[in-house]
């Protein structure tokens, strides 16, 4: 803590039980990961029942999952085209729990002590799982629609037979390390911004604490550049689900459509 | 010189490669920004493309930190 003088910035990132021990072999214990996994999912189940009532002149709210859905619509089917409806469930998951996870978990709860949000998105577990899942799309359409063939997603196609063997291989290993790529970036952008705003915080208190006039100058600053990572850190939160979104409809759509 | 000194100055290095994909960010949404002035009608088809570029050159600089992250925490 603080008051020691030595910042731990990733103590927010501990998974800590809330019912029950790890220890004694006990594989089911409810953790603070689980707790604000719970949280996300009822935010997202209000979010979405609320605007579900399917009236025949929509309220705000029923515009904003309106809205939602066709902007997520519209990108599928533009990256995937007419079989793009198919997709629509996954990535449509996909970008909503993004999205709601990483804002939840930007939310400045911290304020009641026990309340601290532990941000799900800054576990690499949940965002590579979420990109396996991807993967596991990508190569069973692929495989299923079109047999072998598929691999010939990896071979240009007019290209001179020179550069054919030696694009293949390098073509090969840009998607081998997509599924790696696609779960790192989430989770590393949200996890990098709550580096930063912990040991910012933690600049904010020593400098109170050491009651001298450059403390005070220290703590303005750091309490202005605290505001401005938080805007970032909210703008980051929506660009990485949005991102996310976009690059997993744009590989299905590579093994849908091959080329 | 001893090890908790090599894996403070080896992290800093690591987190020189951050600046440059800050270069590559800048310079992706920069040259979005002068195609789009010059034809703001087609700007908007071209968002999708514009955060994938901005993607890619971002993941390198993420790739940074995790490896100075990897440098402090793991080691």
């Amino acid at each position: 803590m603080a008051a020691s003088g030595k910042i731990d910035p990733m103590h927010q990132f501990v998974i800590e039980p809330i019912f029950g021990s790890f220890g004694h072999n006990n594989p089911f214990v409810f953790t603070n990961s689980a707790l604000w996994t719970l949280i996300v999912l009822g935010t997202i189940w209000l979010f979405m029942f609320g605007g579900m009532k399917r009236e025949l002149i929509p309220g705000r709210w029923q515009v904003a999952v309106e809205g939602l859905i066709s902007f997520v619509d519209d990108m599928v089917n533009v990256s995937i085209g007419p079989e793009g409806k198919k997709f629509l469930p996954w990535v449509f998951t996909a970008f909503v729990f993004l999205l709601f996870a990483n804002l939840i978990g930007n939310m400045p709860f911290g304020i009641v002590a026990p309340a601290h949000p532990f941000t799900i998105t800054a576990q690499f577990t949940f965002t590579g799982v979420m990109s396996l899942i991807t993967f596991a799309i990508v190569l069973g359409v692929g495989f299923y629609k079109h047999g072998l063939h598929f691999l010939s997603l990896f071979v240009p196609k007019d290209a001179p037979l020179f550069f054919k063997f030696i694009i293949a291989p390098i073509e090969l290993i840009s998607f081998l390390v997509r599924p790696f790529s696609l779960g790192l970036r989430p989770f590393i952008a949200m996890f990098a911004g709550h580096v930063l705003l912990d040991v910012f915080g933690n600049f904010v208190v020593q400098a109170l604490n050491s009651h001298s006039g450059g403390g005070i100058l220290i703590t303005i600053l750091s309490m202005a550049f605290i505001m401005f990572v938080s805007m970032i850190e909210l703008l980051v939160a929506a660009i990485q689900a949005y991102v996310f979104a976009i690059l997993t409809s744009l590989y299905i759509g590579e093994a849908v459509n091959l080329h | 010189m001893d090890v908790a000194s090599a894996k403070l100055i080896g992290a800093g290095l690591a987190a020189i490669g951050v600046g440059a994909a800050a270069a590559g960010v800048g310079y992706v949404f920069g040259s979005f920004l002068n195609s789009a002035i010059r034809n703001p009608a087609a700007s908007d088809g071209q968002q999708g493309r514009l955060y994938i570029g901005f993607a890619a050159a971002e993941l390198l600089g993420l790739m940074a930190f995790a490896v100075a992250m990897l440098i402090l925490f793991a080691f």
